[in-house]
């Protein structure tokens, strides 16, 4: 997929994150901010990275503002600003390109 | 039939379905339904979103058999079928159709739900659905919307948008919901399936709200839609069959099993007269008290 237009999902609450999505560089720019950096940081990047490669995004600037999301969550949250980006809100590949 | 269309629902909790820190762990309150909310409790503008959180919970977490309802989009909206295709691809276990005003609402659900099932290589029937009634014109053809399908496992009242069609609103008393609730319990016990009462919103008033459920468990519901867990335990309590009347039941069954046998039809049990008509009921009593988690004995 290609990235069409900044697009962001998800909240600051507790238990969510943030994710914000724009048009790449010719590669994927990743920037993290969390609560449980030490902890988790390296997960929430492997979580993210494998999303985009679920999704064939190879071409984003994708940060992240994370409140203690899931795994689940944060795939969720990823997912929706991906698909905002590219206006896409039907027909959406639920058990393809979208993985549990 | 889905052998889950009969199961135990005396709480169905509502939970925002965009919410995270809602959804990841209701279980831990242990009501019988969760309610994964995509309708009023989601805004406009989350509606996509709410969709991705909706299906990675529903992959991704045990909900240790607390039944997983969606609340989907009405039908009047430009949501809902991409909400069905959603829930039925995560493996919710029911729909739940808001504004049902007919049985052709809940056909319509039925084929999108069947659709959903065939696309996404599910076993076909498994997936349930509920209606909710929130207008007079729903109340009015409670039965037929009773009828409408072999997945509908009951129906619900919706008291807020209900009492606005009806030009009152919630007082608390429960007045304005007298016709509906007796209209609706009726309709579903005429055709075989469940009932549900409405969601009690004033959460400062807790004797009100025990009186509530008191009132409808009278009236014959299977249950409550409910938003607080603070709510379930009451709910619970008054479902559950008493240790007093679990005991009187099973003697008014092992009575009348005997004195069927001996061609008696009408014997005393605890000093009340007992005939066939209270055996259905005695044995309502004693499935309750074993899908509650309470019965010991060996009916």
């Amino acid at each position: 997929m290609e990235i069409m237009k900044p697009a962001i999902a998800g909240t600051l609450e507790s238990s969510d994150c943030q994710v914000t999505v724009e048009p790449g560089d010719g590669e994927i720019d990743f920037t993290l901010k969390s609560s449980v950096m030490n902890q988790y940081g390296n997960q929430i990047r492997r979580v993210v990275m494998e999303t985009l490669e679920n999704l064939e995004v190879s071409n984003v600037k994708i940060s992240i503002v994370d409140k203690g999301a899931l795994d689940c969550t944060i795939k969720a949250r990823v997912e929706g600003a991906i698909f905002r980006s590219v206006g896409q809100m039907e027909h959406l590949p639920w058990g393809g390109a979208i993985k549990p | 039939m889905n052998p889950n269309k009969k199961r135990l629902r005396r709480t169905m909790m509502f939970l925002n379905a965009q919410k995270p820190g809602l959804i990841k762990d209701p279980y831990i309150y242990a009501p019988d339904s969760l309610m994964l909310d995509l309708e009023d409790a989601v805004a406009e503008n989350q509606k996509d979103a709410a969709r991705f959180s909706l299906y990675h919970a529903l992959k991704n977490i045990d909900y240790k058999g607390c039944e997983r309802v969606v609340r989907i989009n009405g039908l009047e909206t430009p949501f809902w079928q991409e909400d069905i295709r959603c829930a039925v691809a995560g493996g919710c276990d029911a729909i739940r159709l808001p504004k049902t005003e007919s049985a052709g609402d809940v056909k319509k659900v039925e084929d999108a739900v069947t659709a959903a099932e065939k696309e996404f290589s599910l076993p076909e029937g498994r997936v349930l659905i509920m209606a909710a009634i929130e207008s007079a014109r729903g109340v009015m053809r409670a039965m037929e919307i009773c009828e409408a399908s072999e997945r509908l496992f009951g129906i619900a009242l919706s008291g807020g948008d209900y009492t606005k069609d009806l030009h009152t609103h919630i007082t608390g008393t429960g007045i304005e919901l007298m016709g509906a609730r007796q209209n609706m319990v009726i309709a579903a016990r005429a055709t075989g399936v469940q009932c549900f009462d409405t969601v009690y919103t004033d959460l400062d008033n807790m004797e009100g709200f025990r009186q509530d459920v008191e009132t409808i468990h009278l009236m014959g519901f299977d249950g409550k839609s409910i938003v607080n867990p603070r709510q379930i335990n009451i709910v619970h309590e008054i479902f559950t069959p008493s240790e007093k009347e679990i005991i009187f039941s099973e003697k008014v069954v092992r009575e009348i099993d005997k004195k069927r046998a001996e061609g008696i039809g009408v014997f005393t049990v605890d000093g009340k007269m007992i005939d066939i008509a209270f055996y259905d009921g005695a044995k309502r009593t004693i499935d309750l008290a074993k899908a509650s988690g309470v019965y010991k004995g060996d009916l």
